[in-house]
């Protein structure tokens, strides 16, 4: 079986190369918002305005309690009957990874912003700077590195959610396996082959996040 | 839009048994999965040689694949080798599996943050190993793991949900179900929704609060 597995997997590669794009591409896409979202959501958190923190607290509690594939349910099925609008299911596991992901991002870069001493802002806005200038010179540049490890963290957490994607009906990397599943009865072989392809996409992060916190939890 | 409340009703029963069911995959996944923890966490705080690598090399594997991939792999994969397991059982081993690893990780840091001064104060005072373990190290590193065990407990739970993808009659499958067998999309989304607040809600919220109530609960600090 050893030869004719490969011989399959190699007869598969176009195959399985389309459905891993479309997983990478909802990824991908997940985490560049999500991260611009997480920024915002943070640094928004970080102006101690009442009448902001209160909506985007509700926001961060209904989607750290309630599970993604949940929120991917109400969404696929939801906004169709809801909204009057049919989302195809790849953008609907974009928008809902984003949300999600954007809440976990979101919380990370506040810890961080709350973690600098006040003297920081105050020092900003007594020379001077615009709003603006004060996060993008001073606050946020001085949390980076505190950020960054555990952001990468949610990174490999929308990775593995991105899964998910498939029981909504994205044909995606897993869906596409399952189709070479049933042609060939493979399915130990196919299995495998995601198994290891989610591995090698996130362990490599989960290792650079762990080195990352390492050298810079001194700084 | 009509809101079918008699549908809603007749449904009631068996949402009830859908989150017996959610309850008790998730009470059995993590009982087993802080099992799987204590005995990797004690190879891993003992240093035993060679099984230590393999729980490193298992936890490293479990953390970094998605639970999908898991459970699918225990479901549609292993009878194809001749082990047939029902639904229900992938979902606690699957779930095991992966809980296993992140209690693992957590029992560990809490044996880390346990201070040195801690483990040297009992050494000097004659305490033999396992003395030090059962009276100094374990009593610290349980109330220091308290929140992310709770954290993960919660996390645990709600990954429930992905084991509807294997037939098991929890809460998403049965909603899943209804709106397949009479298109009653709008109601089963509501009722769905309405049991995944009131269950999931109330513990995020008691977790936020229990994180900021025990940092200030350790000992010997």
């Amino acid at each position: 079986m050893a030869s004719s597995g490969l011989e399959l997997l190699w007869l598969s590669a176009p195959q399985l190369a389309r459905g891993a794009w479309e997983t990478l591409s909802i990824s991908a896409s997940a985490i560049a918002f999500s991260t611009l979202g997480g920024v915002l959501y943070g640094v928004l958190r970080s102006l101690g305005k009442r009448w902001l923190d209160v909506p985007l607290r509700v926001y961060l509690e209904l989607f750290r309690a309630i599970p993604v594939l949940v929120w991917l349910y109400l969404f696929f099925f939801g906004l169709p009957i809801f909204a009057g609008i049919s989302v195809p299911s790849f953008w609907c596991a974009v928008l809902v990874l984003t949300l999600w992901g954007a809440s976990e991002v979101g919380e990370v870069v506040r810890g961080g912003l709350r973690s600098l001493p006040r003297g920081q802002r105050e020092a900003g806005l007594a020379i001077g700077l615009s709003a603006v200038q004060l996060y993008h010179e001073v606050l946020l540049p001085q949390v980076l590195k505190r950020i960054t490890p555990p952001t990468i963290n949610v990174y490999t957490r929308i990775i593995k959610t991105s899964s998910l994607a498939v029981l909504i009906g994205v044909v995606d990397v897993i869906k596409v396996g399952q189709q070479i599943i049933e042609r060939t009865y493979e399915s130990v072989l196919i299995y495998g082959f995601l198994f290891l392809f989610f591995f090698f996409l996130c362990y490599p992060l989960s290792a650079a996040s762990r080195v990352l916190e390492r050298r810079w939890s001194h700084a | 839009m009509n809101f079918d409340w008699n549908f809603v009703l007749s449904t009631l029963p068996a949402f009830g048994r859908a989150v017996l069911v959610t309850l008790q995959v998730g009470a059995i996944a993590i009982a087993t999965s802080l099992l799987v923890a204590l005995v990797n966490a004690s190879i891993l705080v003992l240093r035993v040689p060679l099984l230590q690598r393999l729980v490193g090399l298992y936890v490293e594997v479990a953390r970094n694949t998605p639970l999908l991939i898991q459970l699918f792999f225990i479901y549609f994969a292993l009878p194809s080798v001749g082990i047939r397991i029902s639904g229900f059982s992938s979902a606690i081993i699957a779930m095991t599996f992966l809980g296993g690893a992140y209690l693992t990780e957590v029992l560990r840091a809490g044996v880390e943050a346990v201070p040195k001064a801690q483990i040297e104060s009992g050494l000097s005072i004659g305490l033999s190993r396992w003395q030090l373990l059962r009276h100094v190290i374990l009593p610290q590193a349980g109330i220091l793991s308290l929140p992310a065990l709770f954290a993960n407990f919660i996390f645990l739970l709600k990954e429930t949900t992905v084991v509807s993808a294997v037939a098991v009659p929890e809460i998403l499958y049965t909603t899943k179900n209804y709106i397949a067998m009479y298109y009653k999309t709008y109601e089963m989304l509501a009722v769905m929704t309405a049991l995944c607040v009131l269950l999931f809600l109330p513990l995020s919220l008691l977790l936020a609060y229990l994180e900021r109530r025990l940092q200030h609960g350790q000992f010997g600090s």
